[in-house]
């Protein structure tokens, strides 16, 4: 990596339940062909986006890949920031203890194993919307 | 280009990739890692293995970066870089390991 090197802010924000249509999977994959660059990536989850990370998916009755693993592989592609916005996952009845738990290792703290999904508000999302470079909206 | 073992046909796609993720045994391993003109060795089978487990766990093949990380991490740091992935598969760990642990091809692999 040479030091002229730019790294964007990169948010992408999943608006829409994992299946029946083909946005979540898609986001998802670009998260993870994106994370190759080295960017500063986020994700958000909002509206009936955060069904994309509940427990307990099970896709045999629709006949469609379950990808819900796979966001346990975040981690290890260095995204460290899962942002759920509360009144989302409130409207449907939802708490933290509903979703996946999602992890990343602190390079900077020995490797410690930390939370990556935080819970914040519409409008603390917005603020960090308003921080970014690009924001991919699926 | 249907991929023939021990009698069989199994079916692949356009790039020898097999199909069915659930035709995969050890001679049909061989069978891929012929087609690639690799002899598999005791250090090639920990490699597949891995990606095999990982697919499992996950439902994706690590790209390559994260690979040697976690093989790092699993193996020992003198199996954890690239050129050691390299040295057994010449042609891209990701890409012809893969094919020999009977995964499809990484997203995002070139």
């Amino acid at each position: 990596m040479s030091d002229e090197q730019v790294t964007k802010k990169f948010l992408y924000v999943n608006r829409k339940a994992p299946y029946g249509t083909i946005y979540a999977l898609e986001s998802l994959e670009v998260v993870l062909i994106g994370a190759a660059f080295e960017q500063d990536v986020s994700l958000a989850f909002i509206g009936d986006g955060v069904y994309q990370l509940t427990k307990g998916q099970d896709t045999k009755g629709i006949g469609v890949k379950n990808f819900s693993p796979t966001y346990r592989a975040l981690g290890e592609y260095d995204i460290q920031k899962i942002y759920v916005e509360k009144e989302s996952l409130e409207a449907r009845g939802l708490t933290l203890d509903d979703l996946q738990h999602l992890v990343y290792e602190d390079e900077d703290d020995d490797w410690a194993e930390k939370d990556a999904i935080k819970l914040v508000s519409a409008k603390e999302l917005g603020e960090i919307m308003e921080q970014q470079d690009v924001v991919l909206s699926f | 280009m249907p991929l023939e073992v021990n009698g069989k046909t199994y079916e692949t796609d356009e790039e020898g990739y097999l199909a069915n993720l659930s035709d995969w045994s050890e001679d049909v391993a061989k069978a891929l890692a012929e087609s690639e003109g690799l002899e598999m060795t005791e250090n090639h089978w920990e490699v597949v293995n891995f990606l095999r487990e990982y697919y499992q766990e996950y439902q994706i093949a690590p790209a390559v970066r994260v690979l040697t990380k976690a093989i790092g991490k699993k193996l020992g740091k003198d199996k954890g870089n690239s050129k050691y992935l390299y040295e057994l598969f010449p042609y891209g760990p990701a890409k012809q390991a893969c094919k020999v642990a009977g995964l499809p091809k990484p997203t995002g692999c070139v």
